[in-house]
């Protein structure tokens, strides 16, 4: 199995030589079995080095590339596409973390943190050494996508698939399209009419032949994968197959209903923040703004409400602090007579948002800061509504503020939606939201290839921020079926045929169905479906043979590695 | 070799990797003789890698970074990876180890200071298991 490797190893320009002596494991790795050539380079990703390492490739023959640099979710694809340009296959090319898991971590002990890199770029070279060439999986793709949701993000993703070129079913449960924005009024920070913009939304999608709208519909069945999915729709008119590339969802977030008592939540003049949004609709045309048949001189706004508590939501809404500062702007805008108070933890309009808070000062709008220990407390008496609250910025001084109303700035939360979760195997994470493979590094994508999420059912997002990740993920389905075709991941479930004797377990453990029995010669064996299997591994642990194995993870890999780990500096 | 136990961790790509990254990445201190092997989830380890490394190879003990309730392939990889700990500490047993050596964790793609603490427990764990078994 002797193999050409040539291993390089990065300096980061000394986030990693500061803490780790480099040239020492450029000197060490020299020596190990089959590494012909080891160097270092000052930045291995910079452009003059990755010329430099293709041509060492090219004139040593190398037959296998180990990097030792910083985390592979920064430069796995950079230097996969370096080998292939090298001609190497890019599966032979094995990265090593020796900055965020070694220089990064040690940096009180060189002495120490070099052993650790070395031991580390040892099992790279041992996994390098039976790193097998693999072939992507090409397979055919389907130019059509379907949404989830027609809500803002469904709807201009929507357009956005279709602009590309791509057939969009696009499915809703509810009998309008719109979403949540059928019960907003002005939208920040223009001041739209949301119903007057989901009215421009659901005309335009009306008007494209390739956009399919299915309203009062469900999702019920999905199989297939990547490229090739097919999905069951249930609506009014029955059930529909359709074959799609992609499945993008976008089915949004919830907006929190406080518990009764909460804030003195349930009992009249308490509000919500989307109660208000209603109530200041109705009040506008009538140009008197009106609760219950009184009319209101006093607002009181609370924020954080349900949300950044030890128990229940422990994050932070994010959007809501933006929309309830703009609830008290269009306030005050159309009634200015009102007055407002509003009683914070912490102001989080972000970014240039701040505009708005600042906005909010100028115009008068009082607030005041209260302390997570210290909350404002609702008391209902004849007179009326009273919030007791302590100002943080005035010493904790108490006050007592009458009013007319309470407004509850509420954020979202997760969608219950376990009927949809089980019928795409979506993450939900432990806040009731979806979860993206990475926030920063990979936005929109699940694990399942070709299933993107977008909008608020990932986290809590204002309307711009949503609609944006629709259009990254439009985007990305864009990438994935214009060409047509597509490779798919190798790194997949192999059968050792001489190995297996068929008992089923494999099949049994297997979470996406991608194992089946077949005969081959008369003895029965266990056959992975290249296009089902995802690779994670769940069968290779109940395989009492060892027969089993997922390409890259090898048993033998992996005890290799283990024994390189182990392996003492001479 | 390092001062103080030999810990192998396992890894995922996606989830406890990045996790791990991040204690890195904030420059938080665990000890020197943590190493790691990334895996794409952990309902895919097989209980006789585990084996190896405490049997065969040098390790003192070895830690699942699990994904969790976060894991991007299965809605019950907590109870898989369970399953894989059990029969891994049976298999241990079997072989006369003290089945406190292998260790399973949650680790959150951003539980840096998780997975510092529960490996610094770890670390101590396994010296005050050398000093029992001396």
């Amino acid at each position: 199995m002797a193999k050409k490797i040539g291993v390089f190893i990065c300096y980061c320009g000394g986030n990693i030589s500061d803490f780790v002596d480099v040239e020492k494991i450029a000197q060490e790795i020299a020596h190990e079995d089959d590494v012909v050539r080891a160097k270092t380079h000052m930045f291995v990703c910079s452009d003059a080095a990755q010329e430099e390492i293709i041509r060492e490739i090219k004139e040593r023959g190398l037959e296998a590339l180990v990097i030792a640099s910083c985390s592979p979710k920064l430069h796995l694809e950079t230097f996969r596409r370096l080998a292939q340009r090298a001609g190497l296959n890019p599966y032979t090319y094995i990265q090593v973390n020796i900055r965020e898991q070694c220089s990064w971590a040690h940096t009180h002990n060189r002495e120490e943190a070099t052993e650790k890199a070395l031991r580390l770029v040892r099992a790279g070279v041992a996994r390098a050494r039976m790193a097998r060439p693999l072939k992507p999986i090409e397979i055919k793709t389907i130019p059509a996508a379907l949404v989830v949701g027609a809500g803002i993000t469904g709807l201009r993703t929507a357009v956005a698939l279709s602009d590309l070129g791509l057939t969009v079913h696009l499915v809703e449960k509810e009998k309008r399209v719109g979403g949540l924005l059928n019960h907003l009024d002005r939208l920040f920070p223009y001041g739209r009419q949301a119903t007057e913009l989901i009215e421009e939304l659901r005309r335009e999608v009306e008007r494209r032949e390739n956009i399919h709208l299915y309203l009062e519909a469900e999702v019920t069945k999905k199989t297939g994968s990547v490229g090739n999915f097919k999905l069951t729709i249930v609506g009014p008119e029955g059930e529909k197959e359709v074959h799609v590339g992609a499945v993008l969802v976008a089915t949004g977030g919830n907006p929190y209903v406080p518990n009764p008592g909460e804030y003195g939540y349930g009992a009249p003049g308490i509000l919500t923040l989307l109660d208000f949004h209603r109530l200041i609709r109705d009040c506008r045309g009538a140009k008197r703004f009106v609760f219950n048949g009184h009319p209101v001189r006093r607002v009181v706004f609370i924020y954080c409400v349900g949300f950044r508590e030890k128990k229940g939501h422990r994050f932070c809404s994010r959007y809501c602090c933006a929309a309830g500062v703009y609830a008290g702007l269009t306030l005050k805008k159309d009634f200015p007579q009102i007055e407002q108070f509003h009683l914070y933890r912490d102001m989080r309009t972000y970014g240039s948002l701040e505009r708005l808070y600042h906005q909010a000062l100028e115009e008068g709008l009082v607030f005041v800061r209260f302390n997570e220990t210290h909350r404002p407390e609702v008391l209902e008496t004849e007179e009326g509504l009273t919030v007791r609250v302590k100002d943080e910025l005035t010493g904790g001084k108490e006050l007592a503020i009458s009013c007319d109303l309470i407004v509850l700035v509420t954020g979202l939360e997760g969608k219950e939606q376990q009927k949809l979760v089980d019928v795409l195997k979506l993450p939900v994470g432990k806040d009731g939201f979806f979860n993206e493979i990475h926030p920063k590094l990979r936005p929109v994508e699940t694990v399942i290839d070709g299933l993107f999420i977008t909008g608020a059912c990932q986290a809590p997002k204002n309307i711009s921020e949503s609609v944006a990740s629709g259009l990254a993920a439009a985007a990305k389905s864009g990438v994935l079926l214009l060409p047509g075709k597509l490779d798919l991941e190798p790194q997949i479930a192999r059968v050792n045929l001489q190995k297996c004797s068929w008992c089923g377990l494999c099949a049994e453990a297997c979470p996406y169905e991608a194992i089946v029995k077949e005969e081959i010669q008369g003895k029965a064996v266990a056959r992975v479906n290249p296009a089902l299997c995802k690779g994670e591994g769940a069968c290779v642990p109940v395989c009492p043979e060892e027969a089993i194995e997922v390409q890259g993870y090898e048993h033998q890999q992996i005890k290799a590695m283990i024994d390189a780990l182990c392996k003492e500096t001479a | 070799m390092p001062r103080g136990p030999k810990i192998l961790v396992f890894s995922t790509n996606t989830i406890s990797d990045a996790g791990i990254d991040l204690a890195g990445a904030s420059h938080l201190d665990y000890p020197t003789g943590v190493v790691f092997i990334a895996v794409p989830c952990s309902s895919g380890v097989d209980p006789r890698w585990i084996l190896y490394a405490l049997k065969e190879a040098c390790f003192d003990g070895v830690f699942i970074a699990a994904d969790g309730t976060d894991c991007p392939y299965l809605t019950d990889c907590t109870k898989r990876t369970g399953e894989i700990v059990k029969k891994a500490q049976e298999l241990l047993e079997a072989h006369q180890i003290d089945p406190r050596r292998l260790k399973m964790a949650a680790i959150c793609s951003v539980c840096a200071d998780a997975f510092v603490n529960h490996v610094k427990k770890f670390a101590q764990l396994l010296e005050d298991l050398a000093h029992e078994e001396r």
